[in-house]
C-alpha cells in the first residue's frame, strides 16, 4: 500500500511501487484527464502537477511521489464549478478533440501559478513540450491569456 | 452512468427495447437499406423510391429514425455520424432545434450506434453535415409541420394560422399544445417528403450563430467522455504484441514466464496474433513487453528505398483514368511558354495525440464493441465477417477517442479487442495501442507523385494544361474483415481486400486533381497504383492536399512566368463567383495588394481550392520569415476565407479551418514516414517530429463568407490543400527557391538556398 496526496484528498493506493502515477491516477482513483499519450515523456497528453511543477505522470512512478502534493485537472475545478483554467479553456472553446487539452491546462496552470504576470513568449515556450494534433494552438493559447486575466480577477493582487 | 460509461454517450446505452417502451414515446423501428458510405461509394441511390430525398433521409427515410419526441415533451435526435473532435454534435442539434422549434438545451443527441441510428457510413469526407445535417434539418422540419396539423385538427384551427415555438404550437387566441400533447406512438413513423418547408434564413434564432460546444466543458473537467475513460465492472486490460514488421512470422514465443507475471489473465494466441490480457493495465503493458522480449519472427524485407519512393512508386505498375480531358480546337499558340513540375509528397501519419482503444465484451452471445471507429455499421461487419458472427450478433457503439483525422488505429484497436473477448467470454477486454504500435501500424497516408505541364499564351493565360497524379488507393476501411489487423494476423489469415481507387467526382488519388480555373484545353490523368508497399488508407483530405498543393504551386511558377500577381492570375483563370469571392476576401484581409515585397527572407503566398470541386471553397494568403542559416520557416500571419454554404456554427467552422491550416503546416513543414526495407521506422514523437508552439503563427484570421439559404458544405478538409500550397509559394516568395518535395524541411530548404 502507498499513500498518495491527489487534489488534496490522501489516497491508498494497491499497485506496484514500480507503477507510473498515470495508470493510477486513471485506474485506481478513476480520474480521466491525464492521459496516455506516449508513455515516454514526449507529449504532455500525461501532465499533472507535483509540488507546483509540472511532470509527465507517464514516466514518474509513485515511489517517488510519497508525501507530494499532486494536482490533476480534476482539481482546478468541476463541471458545475470550473475553476479559472477550465472557464478560459471553454469560453474560448479551446478543443477539438480534446485529448491533449488536460495536459496543457496543467503545464499551463502550473507556469501561471509561478507567474501570473506571463508572457505570450514564456506561455508559448512553456507548452513546447505539449503537443496539439487537431491544430488548436491559436485557441490553447488564447485560453491560456483569458486564464492569466480570469486568475487576477479571481486572487486580487497580493503583494 | 456514474464513472462507468463516457457521460455524453451514457444516452446511447438506452437500448433500442427500452426506447420503443419509453412512455408515449412514437419511436417504433425502422428499416435500414444496406450500407451506403458517406466517402468510398458515394451516394446512394434510394432503393425503389424515384423521388431524391434530402441527404441521408435517402437510405433512412422514416422521420422517426432520426427524431424522437416523448410524452413529456423531450425530444431525442439520432445521427449514424461521429464525434470526432468536429464538433458535429453541436451542429447537428442547432439545426435540429431550429427547424423544429425546440430550445437547445431541451434536445438529446444519439450518435452512431448500430442498434439505434441510421447506417450513414463512415463519419469522413467532410459528408456530415451534407448528409446527416441535411436530413436532420429536413425531419425536423416535417416533424414540426406533422406536430402543427395535429394541432390543427384538434384545435379546430387551420394550420397556416398556427405557430411553432419552445415545443409548442401556438394558436392566434392564445391557446396552446405542447409537442408531447400531440404527440402519438406512430405520429412520425411516417417516410419524409422530397420537400420540406425549411426555415427561412432570416428568421434562424440558433443556426449561424457561434454555440458553444456541447462537448467542451467535460474535455476540459476531466469528465468520462473518451473510450479510453470507460471502466466496465469486471474489465481487464489487454495489451497486443504486434510483429515487428509487415509480414512477419511469429516463429516462437516463450510464453511460460510471461503467465506467471502479476495480475496476468490470459495470453492470447491465434496465428500471428499474439496479446496478453492481465487484471492491471501497468501489469498487462510489463507483462506485453516481456511476452515481446520472448518472441520470435520472421521477418521479410519488402519496403522500398525511402530515398527513392518517388521514382518507385511512379514505376509501379498503374492503371489509368483520363478524369478530365477538354480538347477544344483552337491551334496552339506559337508564343507559348512551356512550364513543367514534378511534386513529391511521402507517407504521411495519422498520428493521434491518443494511441487507439476499445473495450468489447462478449455477453447473452452478442458482442458489444465500443469503439472510436468512423463508422460502426462497416466495423460491425467487419468484426461478425472475422469471428464467423452473424451481424446483429455484434454492436458496436460509437465513443470519443482521440482525434483521428481519417482511418487510423481506431478500427484495428476494435477488431483486437472483439477477437480477444471472443476467447474470454464474459469480461470486458480494454485494448489499448502503445505509442509505437500506432505509428508502426497505422495505415498510411499515401506518398504520391504529381506531374504537371502547361503553357501559357502571349496574353498570359493558360493556353492548355496537363497533369498526372500517381497514388495508390485512399480506402483500405472496413468493411471486409481483411481490412483489420486481428483479421490479417489471426490464423485464418483473412487477406486485405483489393484496393480500389475511389470514383470520381469526390476521387481518391485524384481527390482535386482536376483544377477548378478555367482552361480551354486540359487533360488530367489518375495514375492507380495498385500494390501497396506500406499500408496505407484514408488520411484527412485524400488525395485533395497533395493535389492541391501541386497544382497551387504550379499556378504560382505560372504566374511569375507570366509577370503576373499569382492572385490576379487566379482571378483571371476563374469564373465561378463563389471561388473568386474567397480568393478576394481571403486577399482583402491579408491586405495582399499592400504587402511587403518577397525577397530577402520574408515572403508572402496564397493558395485556394474548393474541396472535392464540391464542398467548401477556401482560400489563404499566408506571410512567413525564413531564417537563412538554419533554414527554419517561421509562419507569422494567415488570413483565410471560407464558403461552407449555409454556416450552422460559425465558431465550428472556424475552429475546423483553423485546426486544418495548422495540421497542413505540420504536414508540409515537417512530416515524413521513415522506414528501412523491412521495418517502420518512425515510432515515437522524436522520430516523427510535429508541429510545436514555437511554430505557431502570430495571427490566424477566418473570414466566413456567409450564404444564407446555401445547401451545407463540409469544411473539416477544405484548408489542408490551401494551406501548403500558401505556405509552399510563401517560401518562394521568401527565398526565390521553389520546393517541390513534401515535406518543406529546414534541411532542404538550406540546400535550395545554398547553405
Ligand atoms: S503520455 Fe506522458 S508525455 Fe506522452
Ligand atoms: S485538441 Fe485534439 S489533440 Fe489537441
Amino acid at each position: 500500500m502507498m499513500e498518495l496526496k491527489v487534489n488534496g484528498r490522501v489516497h491508498s493506493v494497491d499497485a506496484a511501487p514500480d507503477t507510473p502515477l498515470l495508470y493510477v491516477l486513471r485506474d485506481d482513483l478513476q480520474l480521466n484527464a491525464a492521459k496516455y499519450g506516449c508513455g515516454l515523456g514526449q507529449c504532455g497528453a500525461c501532465t499533472v502537477i507535483v509540488d507546483g511543477e509540472a511532470v509527465f505522470s507517464c514516466v514518474i512512478p509513485i515511489l517517488l511521489l510519497q508525501g507530494k502534493e499532486i494536482t490533476t485537472v480534476e482539481g482546478l475545478g468541476s463541471i458545475d464549478q470550473p475553476g479559472p483554467m477550465q472557464r478560459a479553456f471553454i469560453e474560448e472553446q479551446a478543443a477539438q478533440c480534446g485529448y491533449c487539452i488536460p495536459g496543457m491546462m496543467m503545464r499551463a496552470q502550473a507556469l501561471l501559478q509561478k507567474n501570473p504576470l506571463v508572457s505570450d513568449e514564456e506561455i508559448r515556450r512553456t507548452l513546447e513540450q505539449n503537443l496539439c494534433r487537431c491544430g488548436t494552438h491559436m485557441r490553447i493559447l488564447r485560453a491560456v491569456r483569458r486564464a492569466v486575466q480570469l486568475m487576477q480577477v479571481a486572487t486580487p493582487a497580493r503583494t | 452512468m456514474t464513472a462507468l460509461l463516457p457521460n455524453d454517450t451514457a444516452s446511447a446505452h438506452i437500448s433500442r427495447r427500452a426506447v420503443l417502451q419509453g412512455a408515449g414515446a412514437l419511436i417504433v423501428s425502422f428499416t435500414i437499406s444496406p450500407a451506403a458510405s458517406s466517402q468510398d461509394k458515394g451516394r446512394a441511390k434510394a432503393a425503389g423510391t424515384a423521388v431524391k430525398l434530402a441527404g441521408s433521409l435517402t437510405n433512412t427515410p422514416y422521420l422517426d429514425a432520426w427524431i424522437r419526441i416523448d410524452a413529456d415533451g423531450s425530444v431525442t435526435a439520432f445521427t449514424g455520424k461521429a464525434e470526432l473532435g468536429q464538433g458535429i454534435k453541436t451542429a447537428l442539434l442547432q439545426i435540429t432545434a431550429e427547424e423544429l422549434e425546440v430550445p437547445l438545451d431541451h434536445l438529446t443527441l444519439i450518435t452512431a450506434d448500430t442498434a439505434l441510428t441510421a447506417n450513414e457510413g463512415y463519419t469522413a469526407g467532410s459528408h456530415s453535415m451534407q448528409d446527416s445535417g441535411t436530413a436532420l434539418r429536413n425531419a425536423a422540419a416535417q416533424a414540426r409541420e406533422i406536430l402543427i396539423g395535429v394541432a390543427a385538427s384538434r384545435m379546430n384551427v387551420p394550420a397556416a394560422q398556427l405557430k411553432a415555438a419552445s415545443g409548442v404550437v401556438i394558436a392566434p387566441s392564445g391557446a396552446r399544445l405542447s409537442y408531447g400533447e400531440l404527440v402519438s406512438p406512430t405520429l412520425l413513423h411516417v417516410q419524409a417528403q422530397p420537400v420540406s418547408k425549411l426555415k427561412d434564413p432570416a428568421s434562424f434564432r440558433v443556426m449561424n450563430r457561434s454555440q458553444p460546444r456541447i462537448d467542451i466543458p467535460g474535455k476540459v473537467t476531466g469528465g468520462s467522455v473518451y473510450v479510453q475513460d470507460m471502466r466496465l465492472p469486471g474489465m481487464l486490460h489487454a495489451r497486443v504484441v504486434r510483429p515487428p514488421s509487415y509480414g512477419a512470422q511469429l516463429a516462437a514465443v516463450d510464453s511460460a514466464a510471461v503467465e506467471r507475471m502479476p495480475g496476468v489473465m490470459s495470453i492470447v494466441r491465434d496465428g500471428n496474433f499474439l496479446a496478453v490480457v492481465a487484471e492491471r493495465e501497468y501489469q498487462a503493458i510489463k507483462a506485453m513487453r516481456s511476452l515481446a522480449a520472448g518472441s520470435k519472427w520472421q521477418e521479410q524485407s519488402t519496403l522500398p528505398k525511402q530515398a527513392e519512393l518517388a521514382a518507385t512508386l511512379s514505376g509501379l505498375p498503374s492503371q489509368e483514368f483520363r478524369i478530365f480531358e477538354k480538347p477544344e480546337s483552337s491551334p496552339p499558340d506559337a508564343a507559348a511558354t512551356a512550364l513543367e513540375a514534378t511534386y513529391t509528397r511521402p507517407y504521411v501519419a495519422h498520428a493521434s495525440i491518443g494511441p487507439s482503444c476499445a473495450v468489447a465484451q462478449l455477453r447473452d452471445e452478442t458482442l458489444t464493441v465500443w469503439t472510436h471507429t468512423q463508422g460502426v455499421y462497416p466495423d460491425r461487419q467487419a468484426i461478425a465477417e472475422m469471428l464467423s458472427l452473424p451481424p446483429d450478433r455484434v454492436h458496436c457503439i460509437h465513443v470519443q477517442g482521440s482525434g483521428c483525422y481519417g482511418h487510423n488505429g481506431a478500427d484495428d484497436a476494435a477488431g483486437d479487442a472483439a477477437l480477444i473477448a471472443s476467447k474470454m467470454p464474459g469480461r470486458p477486454i480494454r485494448v489499448q495501442w502503445m505509442r509505437e504500435q500506432e505509428f508502426a501500424w497505422e495505415p498510411f497516408g499515401p506518398a504520391m507523385v504529381a506531374k504537371a505541364r502547361a503553357s501559357l499564351d502571349s496574353s498570359g493565360r493558360i493556353a492548355d494544361w496537363e497533369y498526372g497524379v500517381w497514388s495508390n488507393t485512399h480506402s483500405m476501411r472496413p468493411g471486409p474483415a481483411g481490412a483489420l489487423l486481428a483479421g490479417q494476423h489471426m490464423a485464418l489469415a483473412l487477406p486485405p481486400p483489393a484496393p480500389k481507387p475511389l470514383p470520381q467526382p469526390e476521387g481518391g488519388g485524384d481527390r482535386n486533381a482536376i483544377p477548378l480555373y478555367a482552361l480551354p484545353h486540359a487533360k488530367v490523368v489518375h495514375h492507380f497504383i495498385p500494390s501497396m508497399p506500406l499500408r496505407v488508407s484514408a488520411l484527412r483530405s485524400l488525395g485533395g492536399y497533395m493535389n492541391v498543393f501541386s497544382i497551387e504551386s504550379f499556378m504560382d511558377e505560372l504566374a511569375l512566368a507570366a509577370e503576373t500577381d499569382p492572385v490576379a492570375f487566379r482571378l483571371k483563370h476563374l469564373d465561378d463567383p463563389r471561388a473568386r469571392e474567397v480568393v478576394t476576401v481571403a486577399a482583402d484581409r491579408f491586405g495582399w495588394s499592400g504587402r511587403q515585397k518577397g525577397g530577402s527572407g520574408r515572403g508572402c503566398g496564397f493558395g485556394f481550392a474548393r474541396y472535392k470541386n464540391l464542398a467548401a471553397y477556401c482560400a489563404i494568403a499566408m506571410q512567413l520569415a525564413v531564417e537563412h542559416e538554419t533554414g527554419r520557416i517561421r509562419v507569422e500571419r494567415i488570413a483565410a476565407a471560407v464558403d461552407t454554404g449555409q454556416a450552422v456554427n460559425p465558431d465550428g467552422i472556424r475552429n475546423q479551418i483553423e485546426g486544418g491550416i495548422l495540421q497542413s503546416m505540420s504536414w508540409t513543414l515537417y512530416e515524413a514516414v521513415s522506414f528501412d526495407d523491412t521495418r517502420i521506422l518512425c515510432v515515437d514523437w522524436s522520430t516523427y517530429p510535429i508541429l510545436r508552439f514555437g511554430s505557431v503563427p502570430n495571427s490566424l484570421d477566418v473570414h466566413i463568407v456567409e450564404r444564407p439559404g446555401q445547401p451545407f458544405l463540409g469544411c473539416g478538409e477544405a484548408s489542408q490543400g490551401p494551406a501548403s500550397a500558401a505556405l509552399a509559394n510563401a517560401v518562394a516568395d521568401a527565398t526565390g527557391k521553389r520546393l517541390r518535395d513534401l515535406p518543406l524541411t529546414a534541411a532542404r530548404l538550406k540546400a535550395a538556398i545554398g547553405v
